[in-house]
């Protein structure tokens, strides 16, 4: 879970086993500070879109209550776009098998 | 069917959130997200928990279907306005069950729980306590379910439509990417299965396409309207979202749904497997 004061992220990732899986996750946060965080505030009702490297959807999660959203992919070039009301993000990825990719969203 | 009585609107929603002939029900695999903000009125089915058997692989029972309706004020002649999230898989499925069983007038949210969220439209976490009914329902109507010895007997005969992933048709991945990637059965797909994911026949916001894009999506991927159709994916709901396109929006006759789709097909002894593109 994200604290006050920790790095913000993906989910707590105990429990997955990272030699098996291409874990890429994150957290979705509006712009700007909160609560003197130098990220926004979580943004929990986000959708977060998986693309290919053809740009074909692969897959889509809601965020959680701390904006966070988590894929099990494959390991290679991934597309994530971010749906919220009022905002639209895309983000390019590298995934690879063994280490999680991490990402921080900012809706603007 | 066509897109008129089997499909409403965001606007169409808003308009008749106290229309007393109307029950809306979220749809899902988790309904923790009904728990925090739902649409006015509107009550839950849990995917698995409601409307799968629990003993056996298999739909509920008609008399068990017939109590889940009856508990939660839907009648016979009940609009029943189906959304949810997942881009409203697991409402088209809970559609194809709805007429599984007979019921006249179900249709589905243009865009689902998604598209009302991103329109910033208001949710209730408040459950409305529904008026109990003595719900009918009609055996089922089977031709629009199909069975493993059917869908092996259409192998090269038949269009099989399989909606999942590139990736899981091709056999790089076992189930979608928002899942654990462990699965019992083999990877692949049904030989001779026009691989046209789910996916395509949806907007971004998760409307569906308009008929003539949805038209030319199958068609131009090999799909011959003429003849029969069966859809599959993984466990048989991604499937009913393109049986409801194929079957509701497009009007096509003889779509079936394979419910028991990818985990059944693909745990089968002996049945002919293709992996690649």
């Amino acid at each position: 879970m994200r604290t006050c004061g920790a790095t913000p992220g993906g989910p707590d990732l105990s429990g997955v086993d990272l030699s098996k899986q291409t874990v890429i996750q994150g957290a979705v946060l509006r712009a700007g500070i909160a609560d003197g965080v130098p990220n926004g505030a979580p943004v929990g009702n986000a959708y977060v879109r998986l693309l290919d490297a053809q740009g074909e959807f692969t897959a889509e999660v809601p965020t959680n209550v701390d904006g966070q959203f988590r894929f099990f992919a494959a390991p290679g070039s991934w597309t994530i776009v971010v749906l919220a009301a009022g905002a639209r993000e895309e983000v390019k990825v590298e995934a690879i098998q063994g280490t999680p990719v991490e990402l921080v969203i900012e809706l603007h | 069917m066509s897109r008129s009585n089997s499909l409403v609107s965001t606007d169409w929603v808003a308009e008749n959130l106290s229309n007393p002939n109307v029950v809306f029900v979220e749809v899902d695999e988790d309904t923790t997200l009904y728990d925090k903000g739902h649409i006015q009125g509107a009550i839950k089915f849990h995917w698995r928990d409601d409307l799968q058997d629990g003993l056996i692989r298999d739909v509920i029972s008609k008399e068990k279907f017939e109590a889940l309706l009856s508990k939660s004020g839907i009648s016979n002649d009940t609009t029943v306005i189906l959304y949810g999230g997942n881009n409203n898989w697991f409402a088209a499925y809970a559609y194809w069950y709805f007429k599984l069983y007979g019921h006249q007038d179900v249709r589905l949210i243009d865009g689902g729980r998604k598209l009302w969220e991103i329109q910033a439209r208001d949710l209730t976490e408040e459950v409305p306590t529904p008026i109990a009914t003595r719900y009918v329902a009609q055996e089922r109507d089977q031709s629009i379910r199909a069975f493993r010895d059917e869908v092996i007997a259409a192998i090269g005969v038949k269009n099989i439509v399989d909606v999942r992933s590139p990736a899981e048709f091709s056999g790089e991945l076992a189930a979608p990417a928002h899942l654990p990637q462990e699965a019992g059965q083999i990877k692949g797909h049904v030989p001779t299965a026009k691989n046209i994911p789910w996916s395509k026949a949806a907007n971004e916001d998760g409307t569906f396409k308009s008929n003539d894009e949805l038209s030319d999506l199958y068609q131009g991927a090999g799909v011959d309207f003429t003849q029969e159709t069966i859809a599959y994916c993984r466990i048989g709901e991604r499937s009913a979202f393109s049986w409801f396109v194929l079957s509701e929006l497009l009007d096509l006759q003889n779509v079936k749904n394979y419910d028991g789709s990818w985990t059944e097909y693909g745990s089968l002894v002996g049945v002919p497997v293709a992996i690649g593109a």
